[in-house]
């Protein structure tokens, strides 16, 4: 009885602070619009700096009617995807390769450790002189960025393999490939997703800022584009979009990793 | 039967890692055989030993210590914002648990958004100057400095706080002598994180938009297909980021000694 009483008390204190956070969100949500519209309205920035929100709620409407918007979405998307596909079993490759020896791990994991943290963006210039300046030095771009990530959480996760398992895929004598497809990658499933998050991240960041520096379409084009003829209300609409479609891709792979544990 | 002498030295950690470097030596001998031979075109690959020479010229006639310090300068500026606004954010956000439980899960989008990609937005707001790359800067480095602060402060073990509490401290003397001290270590991780961001981002805004330090000196070498210069430039500022990175890593671990 007593038990039942304390888990009404904490359910009910748990949704009275849930109501709470739902008005604090609402209020912090109202006072950034209204603050934005009335910087928009006072003119203290230069004419156009802040559009208005119905503007930019205009331009996001006209950005999902415009069927150039998804051609160049389409462009940006599969760019993006042969990138992360190259560079992840690639990245993927080497991890395995990292972690499972160790001589390996110690004479070349470090050059991966270091050049992680470089900015790949610098690495344009040569990927236009080896691929051309169409969708290959973008994809490029994409397969290196998302590497570096890949391949440091896959050689992190195949140190973590619990022994056992590899000793039970040696006794049955399984081959490299039975190893890697039915016993290193169901084992080190958690550090790859995690690494394909953070590689999905840099690669769009990596394919949309060369798209931004050369190209003639594309996502990073068309925020290039709305820059130079200073149509402001259509970059915010961009930016906007492009952001929900990060944020919640990046949130999707987190939900179908921790759905596939349950 | 002992293992040979060679087998030994290559087991060993100094000898894996010379390996490692010689393989990088011979891949490049390779590529300079490759390019000499035909097989590699030389108007896409420079040959290594011009990328080496030129370096030393793009150091003196392109005046690469300016331009490293006008990039040290920007990432100098971007951490100070770092720490003088995402330290204190994570602190409010720690001290009112409501504002904690409604901004905590934005603040982690905020980490996941590709805020670099924001770079025409803010050369419209701060014009093509070097307060754009540093507020490029400061924007991708706040998140993990905000969440890391908050890590920090929540992780306070009670008993330090039950300490504080005792000897009837202050909210603030709390805050200033029990919960930024034992907070610091995770603070400066995510200020050592947020630094990193800040740099990749500032070095590529400076490419991106032609304008500061190192970035530019890329592009603008590649502008004017100076390839042995493009890719002698690439070296150094990988150079440079990996020093940089191997200092902070150092940092961190003296001012973490168990961690």
């Amino acid at each position: 009885m007593n038990h039942a009483a304390s888990a009404a008390a904490a359910t009910a204190t748990g949704a009275a602070i849930g109501r709470r956070v739902t008005i604090v969100r609402v209020v912090i949500i109202a006072v950034i619009l209204i603050g934005w519209e009335a910087l928009s309205l006072s003119g203290l920035l230069f004419r156009d700096v802040v559009p208005s929100l119905t503007a930019i709620g205009r331009a996001i409407g006209r950005l999902l009617a415009n069927t150039d918007f998804y051609a160049n979405l389409g462009i940006t998307v599969g760019e993006i995807g042969v990138g992360l596909l190259i560079g992840g079993v690639c990245g993927l490759a080497t991890g395995i390769l990292l972690g499972a020896n160790r001589f390996l791990s110690r004479a070349y994991e470090a050059f991966i450790y270091y050049l992680g943290p470089t900015p790949k963006i610098i690495f344009f210039p040569v990927m236009i002189m080896w691929f051309g300046v169409g969708s290959g030095s973008k994809i490029a771009m994409g397969a290196l960025s998302c590497f570096f990530p890949i391949a440091i959480s896959a050689a992190s996760g195949m140190r973590q393999i619990d022994r056992v398992l590899i000793r039970v895929g040696q006794s049955f004598r399984a081959s490299t490939w039975q190893m890697v497809s039915k016993i290193y990658l169901p084992a080190m499933r958690d550090p790859v997703v995690n690494g394909v998050r953070l590689g999905l991240g840099v690669a769009l960041i990596g394919t949309l800022l060369a798209e931004t520096k050369l190209s003639n379409r594309g996502m990073g084009y068309l925020i290039i584009q709305a820059y130079s003829t200073f149509d402001m209300p259509k970059m915010y609409a961009l930016l906007i979009v492009l952001f929900v479609l990060a944020i919640g891709a990046n949130a999707l792979i987190g939900r179908l990793s921790r759905t596939d544990l349950r | 039967m002992s293992k040979s002498p060679l087998k030994e030295w290559m087991a060993s950690r100094i000898g894996a890692r010379s390996i490692g470097a010689m393989t990088v030596l011979v891949l490049i001998g390779m590529v300079e055989l490759a390019i000499r031979a035909g097989i590699v075109n030389r108007f896409i690959v420079p040959l290594p030993s011009e990328i080496i020479v030129a370096i030393p010229r793009i150091i003196v006639e392109e005046n690469v210590l300016h331009r490293f310090w006008q990039t040290a300068q920007e990432v100098l500026w971007a951490s100070l914002l770092l720490a003088g606004v995402g330290i204190p954010i994570g602190a409010l956000l720690h001290r009112f648990s409501i504002m904690r439980l409604a901004c905590e899960t934005w603040v982690g989008a905020l980490a996941a958004a590709p805020i670099v990609l924001m770079y025409p937005l803010f050369l419209v707001i701060f014009g093509r100057s070097a307060t754009t790359i540093v507020m490029i800067g400061f924007a991708a480095g706040l998140a993990p400095v905000i969440l890391k602060t908050l890590e920090g402060l929540a992780g306070t073990r009670q008993v330090l706080l039950n300490v504080g509490r005792s000897f009837k401290l202050t909210a603030s003397q709390q805050f200033w002598k029990i919960l930024l001290p034992a907070a610091l270590p995770t603070v400066f991780v995510g200020l050592k994180l947020g630094l990193i961001f800040a740099m990749i981002n500032i070095v590529g805004v400076e490419f991106l938009i032609n304008f500061g330090g190192l970035g530019q000196l890329i592009n603008e070498l590649a502008e004017r297909y100076d390839l042995p210069g493009t890719y002698g430039a690439i070296c150094f500022v990988i150079l440079t980021s990996i020093v940089f990175f191997d200092t902070t890593e150092r940092l961190e671990r003296f001012l973490r000694p168990g961690a």
